[in-house]
């Protein structure tokens, strides 16, 4: 039990995918505007970050390792990560349309994120267990969601401020986002020690 | 002349990185040394080459209303192709590129070439264009691995340089260096660039964010989409 809080906490203050493993930045400048959009991308991350691990874990385990196709790994993850994105939203969409309302034009987007696929292909790579993956998957997602909706707060705030004018947009988000990353860094170590 | 615009653009007037913004994570990433930068930029070099070419050959055979998934699948095999080869013949390199190595696959460099170029161009035009972005994308690459690695490591491919590896600046090659000079560097290209792309023309549209995204010439992807 220990050990699964110890992924958990360390996926989503150590590790932070956005803040320090740099994955899914593409959403992350260009979604995280507004809070709205930056919840509804973020649930839908975590969303499918969940369903594409419990579908390509066993499928690595049991299909591709057995058979001697580990090779074929970048290939088939992609490929289900697409497939598995259409086949929810098409669910959603019959099933549960509220839901669908409020994710659905994320969800398409999220095929060609790389954080979904980073999260896959290292959870393998880590030599997790089942649960650990999911677990995983889960803190990987809720620290996207972390780093999204503070920088939505940080950059409503930025829009309003006086800033040079070759620093507008991208330039100051990215400093902002240095300066977010440095006091993540200050997690480091801490989590380890939590349970000692 | 044209051929010779096609290489070009992409190097400076539409560098993909500083300019375009397109490819974030992998730059950020892989530019703590000026070796993994190079190595990185040779690998999304390669795959975009022969993606582009193939997706050009292939552009009359691909039917419109799947050409994504189609253009996925070609560009993870391409993937797999230089991850076992880099795996065999730079083992060093694939231990440092780690998980950004099969990342290409999702690299938006890639995928918004073959949708805004490849897919509407002859096979040596697109041939080219790949040349010159990939050029343009080891470059930027290249430049900003370059700061972070001198002054925060001290060396510039390994090799000491002798008062700043007395002096190491070390949070540069760590996460948020990463983001500084990144920062830094964008503001320095709007500050003399003179020359604006506009996004519409480029990678936008075949970026799956486009419709949502609030980078700035993705709004016009989203007006255009609106008025057709």
């Amino acid at each position: 039990m220990t050990n699964l809080i110890i992924i958990l906490l360390s996926a989503v203050f150590i590790n932070n995918y956005v803040l320090a493993k740099f994955l899914g930045i593409c959403p992350f400048l260009g979604v995280s505007k507004k809070l709205n959009s930056a919840v509804g991308m973020s649930v839908a991350v975590i969303f499918v970050m969940l369903m594409a691990t419990a579908v390509t874990w066993p499928i690595q385990h049991f299909l591709l390792d057995p058979h001697d196709l580990g090779y074929l790994q970048t290939i088939v993850f992609i490929l289900v990560i697409a497939a598995l994105v259409q086949l929810v939203e098409i669910v959603l969409k019959r099933y549960i349309p509220a839901l669908h309302k409020s994710l659905g034009v994320y969800l398409p987007l999220i095929t060609t994120n790389c954080a979904v696929l980073g999260v896959t292909i290292l959870n393998i790579s880590e030599n997790y267990t089942f649960i650990e993956a999911m677990v995983n998957s889960l803190g990987s997602g809720l620290g996207f969601m972390l780093a999204m909706v503070m920088f939505s707060g940080v950059r409503s705030t930025i829009e309003g401020s006086d800033i040079p004018k070759s620093f507008k947009g991208l330039p100051i988000t990215l400093i902002a986002a240095a300066i977010t990353s440095l006091s993540f860094m200050g997690f480091g170590g801490v989590i380890e020690n939590l349970f000692a | 002349m044209k051929t010779l615009n096609n290489f070009t653009k992409g190097i400076i007037k539409e560098n993909p990185v500083l300019v375009l913004v397109l490819g974030t994570c992998p730059t950020l990433a892989t530019s703590t040394s000026v070796i993994n930068a190079l190595g990185m930029g040779a690998a999304a070099t390669i795959v975009l080459f022969f993606s582009n070419i193939l997706i050009s050959a292939l552009r009359k055979v691909i039917p419109d209303k799947v050409r994504i998934p189609c253009y996925i699948v070609l560009i993870a095999g391409l993937v797999t192709a230089v991850q076992m080869l880099v795996k065999a013949y730079a083992p060093a390199l694939d231990e440092s590129l780690g998980i950004y190595l099969p990342l290409i696959v999702v690299n938006c460099i890639i995928l918004g070439r073959a949708e805004m170029f490849a897919s509407k161009n002859k096979i040596f035009d697109s041939a080219v264009d790949a040349l010159g972005m990939g050029l343009g994308f080891t470059l930027a690459l290249f430049l900003m691995a370059t700061i972070r690695e001198v002054f925060g490591n001290g060396t510039f491919c390994g090799l000491e340089i002798p008062v700043l590896s007395d002096n190491k600046i070390s949070i540069m090659t760590m996460a948020p260096g990463g983001f500084l000079v990144f920062g830094l560097l964008i503001a320095a290209v709007n500050k003399f660039g003179k020359h604006k792309p506009k996004k519409s023309e480029f990678g936008c549209a075949g970026c799956p964010q486009a419709e949502i995204c609030s980078k700035a010439g993705c709004a016009d992807v989203k007006e255009a989409a609106e008025n057709d």
